[in-house]
């Protein structure tokens, strides 16, 4: 009996980036609906009405929420290709770091990105000492997974394209050659391994949307 | 089966290391229960979760696994013997954690906010918030239990354990604030839960009583005061 998937998503979530990669490296063939979050879907609040937020994966009817939860369910359901570690302790570890990419890395990154300029410097503090932990994490690796691209390549895969959005908006230098060489390379081969590269959102919009959204920040912040 | 030795880091009175004793205890597993002050971390603490710096965490040899539902899944990966805490199906193992990761983002920090809040006004809206939170947890227990005593059906599951972790301090807060938050209103599927949860064998002895946790907790927020000056 076939498979009915389907996945809500927006065109440049990178949460739901995670899950258009997991289901294109187990080759499952999937129908997408476009979500613009001003104005949801009756559909999307029905399958997620917590938090009414994509992704949301429905298979044969029924709504997976939660992009590390949909990660999971995905690598449980199809079992080829496994995207997690098989070992228990490595798959905790590779859980323990998608967790702290969310929770840490991309709140101190998302903070130095809508920082005045006064206030950069103190930002720039935590981002960094996340990126040194996330640098080790790296050592004798070329991606987090090992040889290939796995589960937690997925779950900072939004920081390999975000990284060069920020540094360009921001004229500055995130995570250098010298002082990141593992990170840099992982970024450089995440950016274009195979499936991965094909995803990637226009760069072109992402740079509008994200000047935009800090201005709007920047000026919000600003005392009148 | 597992033989190396297994240490946890913890207190208590922390809703995340009483996650970890109910999963070590349904799996009936030989350890040693190391009680850290929060004050004054450990050199193991420090060494075994330089990243963090928190509890719980669990050592099994000399591998330390931080973050409680991260060592409650590792512990049912591992000790494959024992009672299975989350379900076997796919989808009803994403249900849990779905609910689980709810419970630990929405609703769990309003518990030590509470705790935290200095006036009447921010303590009221902060206890509406958790009532919401327990209608929709509710709702979630009807689906998931099937009728049955448990989110995990008719055993402790990975759900009941991420809520039931919050047993200790949401009656902590019933008793200080004097006010019912499971009630036979709005929550009552919850209300007879938590009832069968707190005395079943694996969570009896870890559950705080509410005196007892609530003292604890004044002391610890008065030294952290101190500590601070």
């Amino acid at each position: 009996m076939a498979e009915e998937v389907k996945l809500f998503r927006t065109w440049s979530s990178g949460y739901a980036l995670r899950i258009v990669w997991a289901l294109k490296l187990k080759g499952i063939e999937y129908e997408t609906i476009f979500e613009d979050l001003t104005n949801k879907s009756p559909s999307l609040l029905q399958y997620n009405p917590i938090h009414g937020k994509v992704p949301v994966l429905v298979h044969d009817g029924k709504p997976v929420c939660e992009s590390l939860v949909i990660l999971e369910y995905v690598d449980e359901t199809w079992k080829h290709n496994p995207l997690l570690p098989q070992d228990p302790y490595e798959k905790s570890m590779a859980r323990f770091w998608a967790n702290f990419g969310d929770d840490k890395l991309m709140k101190s990154i998302w903070q130095l990105f809508i920082a005045r300029e006064k206030d950069q410097d103190v930002a720039a503090v935590e981002a960094l000492e996340n990126l040194k932990l996330v640098e080790e994490q790296l050592k004798g690796k070329k991606f987090f997974h090992g040889e290939t691209v796995g589960y937690l390549d997925l779950a900072f895969g939004w920081f390999a394209d975000f990284v060069s959005i920020l540094e360009e908006i921001m004229s500055l230098k995130l995570v250098d050659g010298e002082r990141f060489p593992h990170l840099s390379s992982w970024i450089q081969h995440f950016i274009d391994a195979p499936v991965i590269r094909d995803c990637w959102p226009p760069r072109d919009k992402m740079i509008i949307k994200f000047q935009v959204m800090r201005e709007n920040y920047l000026a919000a912040a600003t005392p009148k | 089966m597992a033989t190396k030795p297994v240490k946890l880091l913890g207190f208590w009175d922390s809703p995340y290391v009483n996650r970890v004793q109910f999963a070590l205890n349904l799996k009936s597993i030989d350890h040693e229960f190391i009680e850290e002050n929060i004050l004054s971390k450990s050199e193991l603490l420090l060494r075994s979760n330089p990243v963090q710096k928190k509890i719980p965490v669990l050592i099994h040899g000399d591998e330390p696994i931080c973050e409680s539902l991260n060592i409650v899944q590792y512990i049912d990966e591992v000790w494959t013997d024992g009672p299975s805490i989350l379900p076997s199906h796919p989808r009803d193992r994403a249900m849990s954690r779905f609910w689980a990761a709810y419970i630990d983002e929405k609703w769990l920090p309003l518990l030590w906010e509470v705790y935290e809040a200095k006036e009447e006004d921010s303590r009221t809206t902060l206890l509406e918030k958790v009532r919401e939170g327990l209608v929709l947890l509710e709702a979630a227990f009807v689906k998931c239990s099937k009728g049955k005593a448990f989110f995990g059906g008719d055993s402790i599951g990975y759900l009941d354990i991420a809520l039931g972790g919050c047993l200790g301090w949401l009656k902590g807060i019933e008793k200080l604030a004097s006010v019912k938050l499971l009630d036979e209103t709005k929550t009552p599927a919850l209300l007879g839960w938590a009832e069968t949860f707190c005395s079943n064998e694996a969570a009896k002895n870890v559950v705080p009583e509410p005196e007892k946790l609530n003292k604890c907790l004044k002391e610890f927020q008065a030294q952290a005061a101190a500590a601070t000056k």
